[in-house]
């Protein structure tokens, strides 16, 4: 390993150390209780007061968690990979619909003024709405919480990448275009060959924006609409008083997340060409 | 009566300006290409060249006027003409090879897929591009070497007229010479009619069969054809030796430095715009020669 790569990590490293250090220190030891109020005993002891896990209690819980990710018993007690599953099974699906959808309007809208201009207006107004304000309507007219979820991450995922598509599209210079022409290559053709390859590295741009926003908000969405997934787990959590569970989970999701924008980090490195 | 293989006919090409509300580059250009000419076109830079090149190509339409080549008007464009750009305008995801075979399969969508490499390695190897370089990305070679896999590309498809627009003008003086001197074996080899534009006299020299001098814009015209009658072969270390050589250079150089100002805008309906002038030095040479002697003679004879 070369120094360059060896001294940022070594600081990394120590940071982490010293942060966790800090952490764990400035969490209080908890008392045992010298005398028992009357109360206490009625509830069968002493109750440690709720705080802050230290980093070691969570660290544990990870273990435990990661030891056995896949444990289904019941509704309310599934294994973390479990929860992920879900989250990403809905994150993926909404993704992929919009992409379909995207990818293909993107090219229209870039290769075409006309209907750039036309449909410019929609998603000016369409883009801005917060993804989770269509989950009542969506809701009533699909009825089913899991699709909503689905449509929620698909109506948050299409914009980025139908704005980057068109952008990249639209950008492509004339130079290629000129040698298509010249090329006498057909419509389809000149798309596939020459724009597509063109507009790869900022569509894929497009495409890890929508990756990432589908990633954060699934987890609001599955806080609303319950049962299984990574934000209902949080949720369920909370609702049990867990703190352990919900840190745990928290680093679960930008551990996640982190994996989702690398895997498009390394298909981004792929389309890019030097000019 | 126009049986030429290629044949201008009163090209205008007029803009919207926000001052004047419309804008004439060029104005009834007129010029006709035999098969096999090798033809240059210098002129300031504004006076529409390019956009010449580009209606030629089939890029650019003309506000009026007419493209004919083998009796067919030229609309949009198609691989009987192939372009070399100035930027080389290479596919920079594709390798050189890929870059030429793409160009050689829409030629010959029927051809198999060795076919198609051989005839693309064919031509790379012509340009002095192969054992290894033609796996490269354009990003990887040098701008010589991209404007070498631009030309052999043009060359792969075999186009019935090789348009080049500038093809030199970005390269350094040395690159320029060898990528010319593979250029004339190339089209020496295969018969090609080839139009390009240059800014540079030396070049046109050498290269051409015919030179259009174009006038400076706005209403541009092509003011004359200067026939070339320098011997081919020509090599670049004897050309200068020609007794035509400096003749020719001085007259193009004379008419970019003062006359191409001249003839523009109203001052144009004094030449005739149907046809350019056709310039021969070797006959300029001679009259003034016949002068010089006949001057010669009125002086021995008044001694």
């Amino acid at each position: 390993m070369t120094n360059t790569q060896l001294k940022p990590m070594i600081l990394s490293i120590s940071l982490l150390i010293l942060l966790l250090g800090i952490w764990e220190l400035s969490i209080p030891k908890q008392q045992m209780a010298t005398e028992l109020t009357e109360y206490e005993m009625l509830m069968g002891g002493a109750q440690p007061k709720a705080g802050v896990p230290p980093p070691s209690e969570i660290f544990s819980k990870a273990v435990a968690e990661l030891s056995d990710p896949f444990y289904d018993a019941g509704p309310n007690d599934k294994g973390i990979g479990i929860q992920i599953g879900y989250s990403l099974y809905r994150v993926l699906s909404g993704y992929g619909l919009a992409a379909l959808v995207a990818i293909p309007f993107g090219f229209l809208i870039g290769m075409s003024p006309l209907m750039y201009r036309a449909l410019d207006p929609y998603i000016q107004v369409l883009r801005p709405i917060s993804p989770l304000a269509w989950m009542p309507l969506a809701l009533f007219i699909i009825q089913d919480s899991e699709q909503s979820a689905i449509f929620v991450i698909f109506i948050c995922s299409i914009w980025p990448m139908l704005i980057n598509t068109a952008f990249g599209v639209a950008g492509v210079r004339k130079d290629w275009i000129n040698v298509a022409k010249t090329h006498e290559l057909s419509v389809w053709k000149t798309a596939y060959f020459v724009i597509l390859p063109a507009a790869a590295p900022t569509i894929l741009t497009g495409m890890r924006i929508s990756i990432g926003i589908a990633w954060l908000v699934i987890v609001a969405a599955e806080m609303l609409v319950g049962g299984t997934g990574i934000g209902y787990y949080v949720w369920n959590e909370w609702n049990n008083l867990d703190l352990t569970s919900v840190i745990f989970s928290i680093l679960v999701i930008g551990v996640v997340g982190m994996l989702l924008d690398s895997v498009f980090g390394i298909l981004q490195k792929r389309v890019t060409y030097q000019e | 009566m126009s049986k030429a293989f290629l044949s201008v006919e009163g090209l205008t090409q007029k803009f919207p300006s926000p001052e004047t509300g419309e804008l004439t580059v060029f104005e009834n250009i007129n010029f006709k290409v035999e098969k096999g000419e090798f033809i240059t076109i210098i002129g300031h830079s504004g006076c529409g060249k390019s956009t010449i090149l580009n209606v030629l190509a089939g890029l650019d339409e003309a506000t009026s006027g007419a493209v004919i080549m083998e009796g067919k008007e030229v609309s949009g464009p198609s691989l009987d003409r192939g372009v070399v750009f100035q930027n080389y305008s290479l596919l920079p995801w594709l390798s050189t090879l890929s870059n030429v075979t793409f160009a050689v399969e829409s030629r010959h969508p029927d051809w198999s897929k060795e076919q198609v490499k051989d005839h693309a390695m064919k031509y790379l190897e012509l340009v002095g591009l192969s054992g290894g370089v033609e796996q490269r990305k354009p990003s990887q070679l040098s701008g010589g070497m991209r404007q070498r896999v631009s030309i052999a590309r043009a060359f792969a498809t075999q186009p019935k007229l090789l348009l080049l627009d500038e093809p030199f003008g970005a390269l350094d003086a040395l690159t320029r010479g060898t990528i010319q001197d593979e250029l004339l074996k190339i089209w020496a080899g295969t018969n090609q009619t080839v139009f390009m534009i240059t800014h540079d006299v030396d070049e046109a020299i050498y290269l051409s069969d015919r030179i259009l001098l174009m006038s400076n814009g706005p209403y541009a015209t092509v003011a004359e054809s200067v026939e070339i009658e320098i011997p081919r072969p020509r090599s670049r270390a004897s050309i200068v030796e020609d007794p035509l050589y400096y003749e020719i250079r001085n007259h193009l150089v004379h008419f970019l430095t003062s006359r191409s100002k001249e003839i523009d805008g109203k001052a144009q309906s004094a030449i005739d715009k149907a046809h350019p002038n056709v310039v021969r030095l070797s006959e300029k040479k001679s009259e003034r020669a016949a002068a010089q002697t006949d001057i010669e003679k009125k002086n021995l004879k008044a001694s």
